[in-house]
């Protein structure tokens, strides 16, 4: 076991330069460098998920469908889609975020299965290459939905390379789950039970269970639809006795709850960020460790919300808008004690924090729009609208990125044992909120309007607002590349962080930054209660970049 | 809840080759790698879930249909089938029951039979599956389903629907038997290692976890004879 | 100071007896029999019932004593089996809400 050894210059050996080479990364078993990995190629995939989001709003700045044809502009929804949500959303935050924290805000070694944890890392590598082919090959134009017959009867498109890359994404994501909900049963140290866990882990936690129980099903969607295309079999197809909606019942049984895959991780990182910088106790923990679970577990009732106008009895319909309706609950509850810990709290407004105040209100946003979708008379008249489409990204980008964002400013310290540069920071967070809001907000009025999703041309009158929606998306592109440059920039250059540059409470924040390779020079024994800040002395000096 | 383990971290020399450096013990090791296979069992579960969900649909609705095409798959290499997978699991019980005792041939033995039984039932469903080729049964071009509904002479079953019911045996048994050559491949790597003498009573994880996989499988399989093979037949 | 936690040594170091292995592998063999002589009796929408209750019956039998589920401590493995049915008779049962409701009016 490796204590504090002094290498020469006086650089402390941690987990970044314990070993060199390409191989020591490429089959390294430790959580943290196998995170970095994930955060290079995630990154790498967010920017072409862009790409195409770039290309998509270029398109739609003018009503005629100049830019691109019909059939191309299918491509590019598409492809953003798919690379969005599977590439990047539901891997990002357990994958870079969780996998370096949660061991050391546990106080283990590593995850329970290091070399699956490794694994799960190359099948998202060898899914990602699946989905660069079939980018490369020409793309899939089903929509990131995969709808039947459309995918399975009448595309010409590489319907099947799209599908192998999801299944295969899938089944990382599953394993990294599993490895999760067994390293938080089994790996935590003397002392830490259950009820002083940070709810970063108690998020990854509900986060896992969904992972586990519900991706397999689109796993087995995926396999019947490359099978019905490559066989014609008839199994979704109606001109075969086939139900189109069977697909549609088994796609959104995962992917509803992959929204709160998406979603919960950032609200674990939200209430660390939070409970910091107002330096107090998370108001009401164990209902927001119950909120957690009840959103993932409410999370499975609910997704022929998605199906409302599709064909389902009437019955179903209103079983599911019910249901609907009760997901919010716990979602509420938690914006509710957010707000309350913030509440006679000493507020610091580091980027973190900016972060979280911008996920507040752009979650909750987000959140009660989906409450308008959810009502089936509203539904009928905004569904497959820009109205959907500005909801998800408010929840999806306003709520989950922002956060993914906050996580990312709020260990970089850790992570790199680097400050970034504060001033940029703060720029690059109201660059972001401000690209958002004018990117997404006018999609609200555009689909109550009555603009349709998917389409490349629009009438007229939809111009103005669709100019603004693309001048804001410049913005945010901004926004996100800044941060690229600055971390960058902080590895080289930024100051050298101390052991708890924000004064936070964590067993991570014990550790040196960056931590050695197996986390701690002896094992923890907890003895306080989480966010214990009445006992944490302020940070000695507010750390700025230069 | 507390399940946490205490550990010593500096100085620890581990005499057990098996217990990886990020466990403290080896029961703590033991525990993972066991609620990680259930773990992943659960996962089985729903993915397996999907096909049910397919199949319990369109069964309701083409109940007919289903019937008759079910009556054209013979009830008793599924029996026999059904019969040579328990067998298995009799089988790899006493294989777990051989490692625990530190019975190494015995092991081996067992773990040889399982392997033997589960080629026996790839071999008698390649043959089921001959016999649909033969039949016009396999969904596709050459599909063709000329039958009565059961008990209505009169009224032949819709094609469309007896196909569906295919399309949905072929990927369910299919899968079933993806798995079932996951399984034998797995086991015949247990069995090569159990032979150079890896298990012993102290370690034999991997043999009760490849164990619970195999039970698994059986259990799929448990569910399916009924459902696929068993529609109706009193008619 | 290393004290050895409770749970330690909680998956089964029960030992199957062979005696009981092969009363369970009789049983089900025996019930398989009756699975396949109870689908010759017309006993109308119960046939479903009934060969799915006796695979029910084979499936727990398979995982209460083939499994060792019966003699594990760990209270976590049942949870993790009544979960994954729980979820998988979501699926089933919300689906079955609108496939089994198209036709009423």
């Amino acid at each position: 076991m490796a204590t504090a050894a002094v290498v020469e210059q006086g650089e402390r050996e941690n987990y970044l330069n314990a070993t060199y080479g390409l191989k020591s990364w490429l089959l390294t078993v430790d959580h943290k460098r196998i995170a970095l990995l994930y955060l290079i190629s995630i990154t790498f995939f967010f920017f072409i998920g862009g790409f195409f989001a770039l290309l998509i709003r270029l398109e739609l700045l003018t009503p005629a469908g100049d830019l691109v044809q019909s059939d191309t502009y299918n491509k590019l929804f598409t492809m953003h889609g798919q690379v969005m949500v599977f590439f990047f959303l539901i891997p990002a935050v357990p994958a870079v975020l969780g996998n370096f924290l949660i061991p050391i805000m546990i106080g283990a070694k590593d995850l329970a299965f290091p070399r699956i944890n490794l694994l799960s890392w190359y099948l998202y590598i060898i899914g990602g290459i699946l989905m660069l082919y079939t980018i490369l090959a020409g793309g899939a134009d089903t929509g990131w939905t995969f709808y039947t017959p459309l995918s399975t009867e009448f595309l010409n498109t590489h319907v099947i390379t799209a599908a192998l890359a999801v299944f295969t994404a899938g089944f990382s994501s599953i394993l990294t789950g599993l490895n999760f909900i067994v390293t938080t049963h089994r790996m935590r140290a003397p002392g830490m039970t259950w009820n002083r866990l940070p709810l970063f882990v108690w998020a990854h936690y509900a986060t896992s269970l969904i992972q586990v129980l519900g991706t397999p099903v689109l796993a087995i969607t995926i396999v019947l639809v490359a099978l019905e295309r490559l066989f014609h079999l008839g199994i979704f197809n109606p001109a075969l006795g086939g139900d189109p909606l069977l697909f549609q019942h088994l796609f959104w049984f995962y992917s509803h709850p992959a929204v709160y895959i998406m979603i919960l991780p950032g609200m674990g990182i939200i209430s660390e960020v939070v409970c910091c910088f107002s330096r107090k106790r998370i108001f009401g923990y164990k209902a927001m460790a119950l909120a957690l679970l009840g959103i993932a577990v409410v999370g499975f009732l609910v997704w022929a919300h998605h199906m409302f106008v599709a064909g389902i009895s009437l019955y179903a319909a209103l079983i599911f808008s019910l249901l609907t309706y009760f997901v919010g609950v716990p979602s509420a509850v938690k914006v509710f004690n957010w707000t309350a810990t913030m509440y006679k709290g000493s507020i610091r407004y580091d980027t973190p924090m900016l972060y979280a105040f911008g996920f507040i209100g752009l979650f909750t946003m987000g959140g009660l729009t989906g409450l308008f979708l959810a009502s089936l008379g509203l539904d009928v008249h905004v569904t497959d609208t820009y109205f959907v489409v500005a909801h998800f990204h408010y929840v999806m980008v306003g709520g989950m990125v922002v956060a993914y964002l906050a996580g990312i400013h709020f260990w970089w310290p850790k992570i790199s044992g680097r400050m970034y540069p504060e001033g940029w920071g703060k720029l690059a967070a109201l660059l972001v909120f401000v690209g958002f809001n004018l990117t997404f907000f006018p999609q609200f009025v555009l689909g109550y309007l009555g603009m349709p999703r998917r389409y490349h041309a629009y009438p007229p009158e939809f111009q103005v607002l669709n100019v603004l929606s693309t001048a804001g998306a410049t913005v945010l592109a901004v926004g996100y590349l800044l941060p690229m440059v600055y971390f960058l920039w902080s590895l080289r250059y930024g100051k050298p962080a101390p052991v708890n540059p924000w004064g936070a409470a964590g067993l991570e924040w014990q550790v040196p930054s960056p931590p050695p390779t197996f986390n701690f020079d002896e094992q923890p024994v907890v003895t306080w209660e989480a966010y214990n800040y009445d006992e944490i002395p302020e940070p000695e000096e507010v750390p700025v970049g230069q | 809840m507390d399940n946490s383990q205490v550990a010593v971290i500096e100085g620890h020399t581990h005499d057990n080759p098996a217990l990886l450096h990020h466990f403290a013990t080896e029961g703590q090791q033991k525990n993972a790698a066991s609620l990680g296979m259930w773990l992943f069992l659960a996962q089985e579960v729903m993915f397996f879930g999907g096909l049910f969900c397919a199949y319990l649909v369109y069964r309701h609705w083409y109940y007919g249909d289903f019937s008759a095409a079910s009556e054209t798959i013979a009830i008793l290499p599924g029996a026999i089938n059904t019969a040579v997978l328990i067998c298995s699991s009799l089988t790899v019980v006493l294989a777990v029951r051989a490692a625990q005792l530190n019975k190494r041939l015995q092991l081996v033995f067992w773990l040889l039979a399982t392997i033997v039984l589960g080629l026996a039932f790839l071999g008698i469903k390649a043959f089921e599956y001959y016999e649909k080729f033969v039949e016009h049964h396999i969904p596709g071009v050459n599909f063709s389903f000329i039958e009565h509904l059961p008990n209505q002479p009169g009224v032949m079953a819709n094609p469309h629907h007896a196909e569906m019911f295919f399309s949905l045996y072929f990927a369910m048994t299919g899968m079933h038997a993806l798995h079932m050559i996951i399984g034998v491949g797995l086991f015949g790597f247990l069995a090569f290692e159990a032979w150079r003498g890896k298990y012993t009573s102290e370690y034999y994880t991997p043999i009760e976890n490849s164990g619970l996989y195999w039970h698994f499988v059986d259990i799929i399989w448990i569910y399916l004879f009924p459902l696929i093979y068993l529609i109706d037949r009193h008619r | 100071m290393a004290n050895h936690s409770t749970t330690e040594h909680s998956t089964s170091e029960h030992i199957s007896s062979i005696g009981s292995s092969i009363t369970i592998w009789l049983i089900l063999l025996v019930c398989t029999g009756i699975t396949v002589g109870a689908a010759f009796i017309d006993l109308g929408p119960l046939n479903t019932v009934v060969a799915l209750s006796i695979a029910t019956f084979k499936a727990t039998l398979v995982v209460l004593f083939f499994m060792h589920v019966k003699y594990t401590h760990e209270r976590l493995t049942p949870l993790v089996i009544v979960s994954a049915l729980f979820f998988l008779g979501l699926l089933l049962s919300l689906s079955m809400a609108d496939f089994g409701t198209r036709g009423w009016h």
